[in-house]
């Protein structure tokens, strides 16, 4: 299992991209974080989701 | 130092203004907040009431980054006047900060923020504050000061537009040197507007953050 934002998922050997996707994320908006660590842009479609990731998907939104 | 500041601080001696700190706070404290620095990117609506509360704060340093001018759309929420309509943001918010307090040390830097230069502008400020409009200018603020700068704490503003419930917009830490404050939905993209009232509560969610990061160091 993986933990999305604090959720149990059923999702791993997708890629970062394909789940932001799925998700409903638009990737240019959101920072994400596995297991503690920030992913780079770039890597999000080669980063392979693993059993037992903890994710944190952090969605921003306009204004300021 | 400019004109503007020499002029402020004729009116106001150094001495004067540490004096009429708040006595009920300790010592300590006036000298803490005298020896930080915080940077603030963005100097819209959310980066020039931080920068305001900041300075009466009695913050030491500010850095101040923005490449964007003073539109007549920008006067229902931001910290500037009709008469400072088309002079750099950069420029304009230290001659407001001066006005409050003379003293302050204030950088500022009219340049887009970018992949490239976050390390150079921000990796020596223990506190930056995002105060960007754009949903994914924020992100990448967000990320590449996480990535880029191991010393930095960021607090960052997400979700205070229209009028809805100011009691929505809380302060998360939300990463280990990530706090976020806002609403975290309410999005200008979604047919609202940006108002003086919600934007300035966020702010504030931020410049307290910077204040009690501060006393906690």
């Amino acid at each position: 299992m993986v933990k999305i934002n604090g959720e149990e998922k059923q999702l791993d050997g997708r890629n970062l991209l394909e789940y932001l996707k799925e998700a409903g994320f638009e990737p240019e908006r959101v920072v994400v974080e596995r297991n503690l660590e920030i992913i780079p842009q770039q890597q999000l479609g080669s980063v392979i989701i693993q059993d037992e990731d903890v994710i944190e998907v952090l969605r921003f939104v306009g204004g300021g | 130092m400019t004109e503007l500041q020499k002029q402020m601080q004729e009116l106001i001696s150094k001495e004067e203004l540490d004096r009429a700190f708040d006595a009920r706070f300790p010592k300590e404290m006036q000298v803490k907040l005298r020896g930080a620095k915080v940077a603030i990117a963005g100097l819209g609506g959310l980066g020039s009431n931080i920068a305001v509360m900041l300075a009466r704060s009695g913050i030491g340093k500010l850095l101040l980054v923005d490449f964007d001018v003073v539109d007549v759309t920008n006067l229902n929420r931001q910290m500037y006047f009709v008469s400072q309509l088309g002079k750099p943001k950069a420029e304009a918010l230290p001659e407001v900060l001066y006005r409050i307090n003379p003293y302050l040390v204030c950088e500022s830097r009219c340049e887009k923020v970018t992949p490239e230069n976050v390390r150079e502008l921000f990796a020596d400020y223990p506190i930056v504050c995002e105060a960007f409009d754009r949903p994914d200018q924020k992100a990448m603020l967000v990320r590449e000061l996480l990535m880029q700068c191991p010393e930095t704490t960021v607090i960052s503003g997400n979700g205070m537009a229209g009028y809805g419930d100011a009691n929505e917009i809380r302060t998360r830490q939300k990463m280990k040197r990530l706090y976020v404050c806002g609403d975290l939905s309410t999005d200008v993209g979604g047919g609202i507007g940006l108002m003086a009232p919600r934007v300035a509560v966020c702010a504030a969610h931020e410049a307290n953050k910077a204040v009690q990061l501060i006393m906690e160091q």
